[in-house]
């Protein structure tokens, strides 16, 4: 397999890759690095924590969101059709600063908002990064799970209710469990869309791995090598997650594979 | 000031900024849409006929710039990309040129779409009946003949969806050239609720003017659609 795979141009190619790999780390400057590695460290820490947080919270809000657009009632029905269709049509960019420029510049203006025991977090900044974050991804993923729960065939649904399971049951059981399979393909592209989202909340003051590759920026006058090894940290991160993903599901069995 | 002459469209009120915010961006998408159909037009052949050397370095491309925020692309692109072009172009012994916001924006969005539009066609052009372009070649068609009579017609029906979601996220990437500088919608908007603390205002006027164009794009999508897939039961 491995000598299908190292045919003779390929060998070429390596080495005009090495060879550019050595060029970029011989030539260009990496002096900075050392002096950098904590902040790196906690700015991928950031990115990872905010990336699972708004992965989850959002998925666990996409659920309803796609099941009220299949089931009803009317008014939650159009009410989701309206808020996946509000998320999906906006820039993130522009949800997220609306959410901290204008959003956090209300909050302070009311009196029980400045006296709650939230305050201290309201006036962060990575709150309002998640939240957009989280919103963004129920958008998306609630328009895939309504797909999901309208795609689950409808005779399982009929057995269920011929068993004599109530609704909630049936959907616990059967409706929710078979949704989910139906969306776990997808779901590695998903995350790995809401990864390539995260450093945005970089706009907002929030230290992830972009804020920190700023920051040395600004500090080292140096351009191009930071953004560089940027690119190499994200690239990285994608691999590690798809991988990840590929290797559960692999672990979860399907019948027509 | 109320909200209306806030909205005004000549100043004092900012509805002229937010208007001309729109058209920029509206231009960098079309142009970068336009771009990265062709890098995708060129890109899905060399994956598909290309030689050995060219489908693996498509193949880096691609997995590349799909794996890299664009976010971190554009601002890449945009500062080295015109900082190459110039440099280039002291190489050969010509001044350094200042190249305008528009076209790096246009550049740079291209450059990221091609890699998307890429996978869509190849896609598009693999869901073609082989025996079609076959038929071509034995009529003896030459490969531009070919590329422009049967190949790109009749991957079109199958292109749509994908092609029609390029265009509805072309539109939104436009927003990250807010972060270089470029005064696109989102940075005209952040400029107005600067200047005048009515942030909520503006970046919801903002996110109309945006939702405005996605909906109008999905009733010409539709329209698109249906004249594409006419007398065609099997796809869409």
């Amino acid at each position: 397999m491995i000598k299908d795979w190292l045919k003779p141009h390929r060998i070429v190619l390596i080495g005009i890759a090495l060879a550019m790999v050595t060029a970029i780390a011989t030539q260009m400057r990496w002096d900075w690095l050392p002096n950098y590695y904590g902040d790196l460290l906690s700015g991928v820490g950031v990115t990872l924590i905010i990336l699972f947080a708004s992965c989850i919270l959002g998925i666990s809000f996409a659920i309803p969101l796609g099941l009220f657009q299949v089931t009803g009632p009317a008014p939650l029905a159009v009410a989701s059709k309206v808020f996946c269709t509000l998320i999906r049509g906006t820039p993130l960019l522009l949800q997220l600063w609306l959410i901290y420029y204008g959003v956090g510049s209300l909050f302070p203006q009311i009196p029980w908002i400045r006296e709650s025991i939230l305050w201290p977090y309201l006036r962060e900044a990575w709150p309002y990064g998640v939240f957009a974050l989280t919103m963004s991804f129920a958008g998306y993923e609630g328009e895939i799970m309504r797909g999901a729960f309208a795609g689950v065939p409808a005779g399982e649904l009929e057995a269920a209710k011929a068993y004599g399971m109530s609704r909630w049951t049936i959907l616990r059981r059967i409706w929710l469990p078979r949704a989910l399979h139906r969306v776990l393909p997808t779901l590695a592209g998903e995350v790995v869309l809401q990864l390539k989202s995260t450093p945005l909340v970089a706009t907002i003051t929030v230290v992830d791995v972009y804020a920190v590759i700023s920051k040395i920026r600004q500090e080292t006058y140096i351009v191009y090598e930071p953004m560089l090894l940027l690119a190499l940290i994200y690239l990285c991160l994608t691999g590690i997650l798809v991988s990840t993903f590929t290797y559960f599901e692999n672990k979860i069995p399907t019948r027509d594979a | 000031m109320s909200s209306l002459e806030l909205l005004a469209l000549s100043p004092p009120g900012w509805g002229g900024v937010l208007l001309k915010g729109l058209a920029l961006s509206m231009t960098v998408a079309v142009g970068g849409y336009l771009v990265g159909l062709l890098i995708g037009i060129g890109g899905a052949f060399g994956k598909l006929y290309g030689g050995p050397v060219i489908k693996d370095i498509l193949n880096t491309y691609t997995t590349v710039i799909r794996a890299i925020p664009e976010l971190v692309l554009i601002v890449l692109l945009f500062y080295a990309g015109s900082d190459l072009v110039n440099r280039i172009l002291v190489l050969f012994g010509s001044r350094p040129i200042d190249i305008n916001g528009l076209v790096a924006g246009i550049m740079v969005i291209g450059v990221v779409q091609g890699a998307y539009s890429t996978e869509v066609l190849r896609g598009a052009i693999k869901a073609i009946n082989p025996g079609q372009i076959e038929a071509g070649r034995a009529y003896g068609m030459s490969a531009g003949l070919l590329l422009r009579r049967i190949t790109l017609p009749a991957m079109l029906p199958h292109a749509i969806p994908g092609l029609s979601n390029l265009w509805l996220i072309a539109t939104k990437d436009t927003a990250l050239l807010a972060v270089v500088g470029f005064m696109e919608l989102t940075l005209a908007t952040r400029q107005a609720g600067g200047a005048t603390k009515a942030y909520f205002l503006f970046f919801s006027a903002a996110g109309v003017l945006y939702l405005i164009v996605t909906l109008l794009s999905n009733v010409g999508i539709k329209m698109i659609e249906r004249r594409a897939y006419k007398g065609m039961p099997g796809v869409g």
